[in-house]
């Protein structure tokens, strides 16, 4: 089971949780715990529900009706399923890179401060220091430092991506969720955001869901394996990719299916 | 031949053969309306016709065609000079024709009433404003019209200060109306100065009228002295008098100018000769007007409850069945949005309206009646299905990682709507916008009892307080093709004016929709979705 983390460095941990789409159940009793400034990936087929998990962080299973969830899940000591969790600022300490890049129909400039700006700040100085640290975090700031005012969607699909990332870091989060961010790009963008990923870990907790397990044993520091809603196996990246305990691990890895 | 069946050819022939049906039914409909709307104004030769039986007639050829009756060749020509004949036009047989020629004297007049009049100019009597050294008949008229000139923009400054006169006289008698009703004994002192101003300004009127009468009747002997083809001869007051002109003699440039000049009569003038005749300006503005008033009703009504439906609804039964009612709304014969805008807004809005604010001026209607609120009102209600539809759909298209993108970064459900979804989904909007005011400008059924009129004396805007006039009455373009074209009293002359009157419509709703398709490419350019 998860590795044994010192308690203080546990930043999400969860218990028992289930999720139901109408009556069909989605997670089973996943257990699961996550260390803070690591990188934890979540691999498994399709339909496993790493993915579904993942959109439990930051509560964007709400906006799908017929969710229901038991079980807990506590981001530093916070209930994340509790009714009175103030969504906003949740999603705001818990940023997330969807599978497809979505930059917003603004320019690159608009796109990096939009979390700020929603938040009330729109004092220029700040904003422009946020779009420069933000860009740099997510090395893409030499590529567009001087196309900053221009539409972010004429971008390619992994610069586009990389803007994502510094839009979602630019409001500063504790953890960055990436939903299989590297699924629509070729291998150069790949491996740039896969490098990023990497430097971005000083700062940040990173939890990435992934098909590709070349990535999750390049980049994650700890891996989950998820077989139909239930969580298999999760420990140490390099355990799990050498000298996994289960079974059905072992065969997903090797590609014997899946 | 079986594989060329299979392969969909004869399909795709048919497809391709109903939109060039389509496209040379649209074509054909505006060269027709195109055809006999432009030709109206140029001025074309007057041709004098003798006949066999031993008459002339003078006038432009309109058209030839075959007698239905006899078969043979007939001509239509303009003789004019309605109060002369009776009638504008005549039908002459090709065969009853013994000899034609084209007088270079021959004038076209422009006159303000009774059409125009065609013959020939032989003097002006000017009522000595001109010496009678002078003979020559042009040189006369042209001195003349410059005599008058000055005393013409007098009689129109006379006519402008009545007409100002006439309103505050009009708001004084309203202010003495309410105070009246308020209470007639209490306010008896202030009604009595209010009297004796409205009495001095009456008198004031008055003043101002027999001056005007006096400078008119003085200006109505200077005329022109004319004779027609049968030697008739007829005095014309140059008051009278719109245009005159020689068109045998004017070169192509000079027919050019009149041309430009009566282009600009039409676009800038008041209608005259119960509309058949004169500009459509009045026409103009008020479809210009209801069509803009229309679109800041329907708009953000139209979008806000789009947005309801489609962002904050539940996606239940309630939901699915106004969503067929609004698609069924778009259907409603539009005569019947008439009715229900005359029974609510005109009566039920307007007439508490009126009880509650102008209590005093009734029986007389203020708002009670129709007028151009309500009639943009009932437009609106007619669009608003139109936007509603487009807006759900464009907002529909949106892809959903955008929302989660703004969603995840902590942006609420409103903050998202207003800043990523509704400016994506504005082009979209502009399409509905774009056929809403298509259609609120060529509706007349609806308007025809909620406040179009056939003559408005006032237009809804003006340079009094509070400047825009909802309650007044206006004119329409499209109603103005159904009253010239068919409840004139003089249909045939008034045939080029219903073209005349369809192509600016026409023009107005290409120049409108041109418009917000400018606006929506330029919107489209910046919320182009993102390419691979």
């Amino acid at each position: 089971m998860p590795e044994q983390n010192n308690p203080q460095n546990i930043i999400m941990d969860i218990n028992n949780l289930n999720l139901y789409y109408g009556s069909k159940q989605a997670l089973k009793d996943v257990t699961l715990s996550m260390a803070k400034n690591k990188v934890t990936a979540f691999i498994g087929p399709s339909g496993c529900g790493k993915s579904t998990l993942l959109r439990c962080f930051n509560r964007m299973n709400d906006l799908i009706d017929n969710v229901r969830i038991e079980g807990s899940m506590r981001f530093e000591e916070e209930e994340i399923n509790d009714h009175q969790m103030d969504i906003i600022s949740l999603r705001r300490r818990i940023g997330m890179v969807f599978q497809q890049s979505n930059p917003f129909p603004k320019s690159i400039y608009e796109n990096i401060v939009y979390g700020l700006r929603i938040a009330g700040i729109n004092d220029k100085s700040v904003l422009d220091e946020t779009v420069e640290r933000s860009l740099k975090n997510a090395a893409i700031w030499d590529e567009v430092k001087d196309r900053l005012h221009d539409s972010a969607l004429g971008l390619s699909g992994g610069q586009a991506q990389r803007i994502c990332i510094a839009r979602a870091i630019a409001v500063n989060p504790e953890i960055i969720l990436m939903d299989e961010p590297c699924s629509a790009l070729d291998p150069i963008s790949t491996l740039k955001i896969e490098e990023l990923i990497d430097e971005l870990k000083q700062k940040y907790t990173i939890i990435i869901v992934t098909h590709n397990m070349q990535q999750a044993a390049r980049v994650s520091d700890v891996t989950a394996f998820f077989y139909l809603g239930e969580l298999i196996e999760a420990g140490q990246t390099s355990k799990i990719f050498t000298n996994p305990e289960k079974k059905q691990t072992e065969d997903y890895i090797t590609g014997r299916f899946g | 031949m079986k594989r060329y069946f299979k392969n969909g050819e004869p399909f795709v022939l048919l497809t391709g053969a109903a939109l060039a049906l389509i496209l040379i039914m649209t074509i054909t409909l505006v060269a027709v309306v195109m055809k006999n709307g432009l030709g109206y104004f140029w001025p074309s030769e007057l041709v004098r016709y003798e006949l066999k039986d031993g008459t002339v007639a003078l006038g432009q050829l309109m058209i030839q065609e075959k007698n239905p009756n006899t078969g043979n060749q007939r001509i239509q020509v303009k003789v004019s000079n309605r109060d002369v004949l009776g009638q504008d036009f005549k039908w002459i047989e090709v065969s009853e024709i013994s000899s034609k020629n084209i007088p270079k004297d021959a004038v076209l007049v422009e006159r303000k009433e009774y059409g125009n009049y065609v013959g020939f100019l032989k003097n002006v009597s000017a009522d000595g404003l001109v010496d009678d050294s002078v003979t020559d008949p042009w040189e006369r008229l042209s001195k003349a019209q410059k005599a008058i000139a000055p005393k013409l923009a007098e009689i129109q400054k006379t006519i402008d200060s009545m007409f100002s006169i006439n309103y505050k006289t009009e708001q004084l008698r309203l202010k003495i109306l309410k105070l009246e009703y308020k209470n007639r004994d209490k306010n008896s002192a202030a009604i009595s100065d209010l009297t004796t101003e409205r009495k001095k300004l009456t008198s004031e009127f008055e003043t101002l009228n027999s001056k005007l009468n006096e400078m008119q009747s003085e200006l109505g002997k200077v005329k022109a002295e004319l004779t027609d083809a049968s030697d008739g001869s007829k005095e014309i007051a140059l008051t009278e008098i719109v245009q005159i002109m020689q068109p045998n003699s004017m070169s192509v440039f000079a027919k050019m100018g009149a041309y430009a000049g009566r282009v600009k009569e039409l676009l800038f003038d008041d209608p005259r000769e119960s509309n058949t005749e004169g500009g459509l300006f009045p026409a103009i503005f008020g479809t210009v007007m209801m069509v803009m008033l229309m679109s800041v009703f329907s708009l953000p009504f139209g979008v806000i409850a789009a947005v309801y439906l489609r962002e904050y609804a539940k996606d239940g039964l309630m939901t699915r069945m106004v969503r067929i009612a609004v698609n069924n709304l778009a259907g409603v014969p539009s005569i019947v949005y008439g009715v229900f805008g005359l029974g609510f807004f005109v009566y039920g809005i307007g007439g508490s309206l009126d009880q509650l604010f102008f209590p005093e001026r009734l029986p007389t209607p203020t708002f009670g009646t129709g007028g151009i609120l309500w009639s943009s009102l009932t437009m609106a209600l007619l669009t608003v299905p139109v936007v509603i539809i487009a807006t759900e759909e464009s907002l529909a298209s949106i892809p959903r990682g955008i929302r989660e993108g703004s969603l995840a970064l902590g942006a609420t459900k409103f903050q998202t709507l207003i800043k990523i979804l509704i400016p994506m989904a504005t082009p979209g909007i502009m399409t509905g916008l774009i056929l809403s005011m298509a259609r609120a400008a060529g509706e007349v059924a609806p308007l025809m009892i909620v406040g179009v009129v056939k003559l408005a004396p006032t237009l809804p805007f003006d340079s009094y307080f509070p400047f825009f006039h909802m309650d007044r009455k206006f004119m329409h373009l499209g109603f103005h093709i159904f009253d010239v074209g068919f409840q004139s009293p003089n249909v045939e002359a008034a045939k080029p004016m219903v073209f005349v009157t369809t192509m600016l419509l026409l023009a107005i709703v290409i120049v409108a929709s041109s418009l917000a398709i400018y606006f929506r490419a330029k919107m489209k350019k910046r919320y182009v979705t993102s390419n691979f």
